[in-house]
């Protein structure tokens, strides 16, 4: 009788949850899919050689505010390399890509706190550059590239 | 409790109402912009559908097994290496949006998750398992290796970041 009430408690409870939260992923979709329709995918390799730094940025900030399957930064970056734009620029796009969402923003805000997702994008963005350099670094110490 | 949850409902049926204007304000000025997008939106829902009947059962299993008592022991506070390991294996494994698990993390911070966990979760999620075949044929398997290794360690480093900064602020 216990176990059913709980049941049934747990239930409700998850209902109420996901009525909560199913306009907020709804709301998430529909502005996602605006922002690719409007905003088209293809960035210019001519964008970047301005140095690795500012590259690095550039590349974590279009990540930043991309949106999409990871896998079209794969395509997008593998585009950007065989453009000459750097390892470093791409590396940023790729990390950022999947680690900061400033169109995911509000949601986040909405769901686990605004405070949590602001410093959550900021330390993402930085972390992706701080990345980014690493990684072409150790390849570069192991002669990989 | 239940003022949050009264909230964040409210703010859920606002964000949705302003995603709406934006797509009236569209048609109205591009049409064929806004049918675009809605199309696009449809073909997402589809692939997303099953992953919310996911999002669904695992908020359900949490509301079912997972104490408050539970979660501050092994997600919380005191939690150690397990945590951390729980955090990281849970973000690489976890598949679907980022957006369909903000409910089921929220639902853990409410519970007593710790703030360095949600956020090396959500970091983790970084690594996708199931594409790592794909980043191998477009970058190379040490270049991905190297790469993977980072995203784990600044999965860690990330959370306590963010904790140390939600924290010294509230």
């Amino acid at each position: 009788m216990q176990a059913g009430n709980r049941l049934k408690d747990s239930f409700k409870k998850t209902i109420h949850t996901f009525i909560n939260v199913l306009p907020i992923i709804i709301g998430m979709l529909l502005a996602t899919s605006l922002v690719i329709t409007v905003f088209p995918e293809q960035i210019s390799a001519g964008l970047f050689g301005n140095g690795e730094v500012p590259d690095a940025l550039l590349g974590a900030s279009i990540g930043s505010i991309a949106v999409g399957h990871p896998l079209a930064s794969y395509l997008l970056g593998g585009e950007l390399l065989s453009g000459g734009v750097g390892l470093v620029a791409v590396t940023a796009l790729l990390v950022s890509w999947v680690t900061v969402g400033i169109v995911q923003l509000p949601a986040e805000s909405l769901m686990l706190g605004g405070r949590f997702a602001v410093y959550r994008n900021l330390v993402c963005f930085g972390v992706a550059i701080i990345i980014a350099f690493l990684t072409v670094y150790t390849l570069q110490l192991f002669g990989m590239v | 409790m239940p003022e949050k949850v009264k909230r964040r409902g409210l703010g859920g049926w606002l964000f949705l109402t302003l995603v709406l204007i934006a797509y009236g304000l569209l048609s109205l000025v591009e049409p064929e912009a806004a049918a675009q997008a809605l199309a696009f939106f449809m073909r997402v829902m589809q692939q997303v559908f099953p992953v919310l009947g996911l999002v669904f059962v695992l908020l359900f299993i949490a509301n079912l097994v997972l104490e408050p008592k539970w979660i501050k022991r092994y997600l919380g506070k005191g939690a150690g290496f397990k945590g951390w390991l729980a955090a990281v294996s849970g973000g690489i494994l976890s598949i679907g949006p980022i957006y369909a698990w903000y409910a089921v993390l929220s639902e853990l911070q409410e519970k007593g998750m710790r703030t360095a966990l949600i956020a090396t979760f959500l970091y983790s999620r970084a690594v996708k398992l199931p594409l790592l075949p794909l980043m191998i044929h477009y970058f190379g398997f040490v270049y991905t290796l190297v790469l993977c290794l980072y995203l784990v360690i600044f999965a860690v480093i990330n959370g306590i970041l963010v904790e140390k900064l939600v924290v010294q602020e509230t």
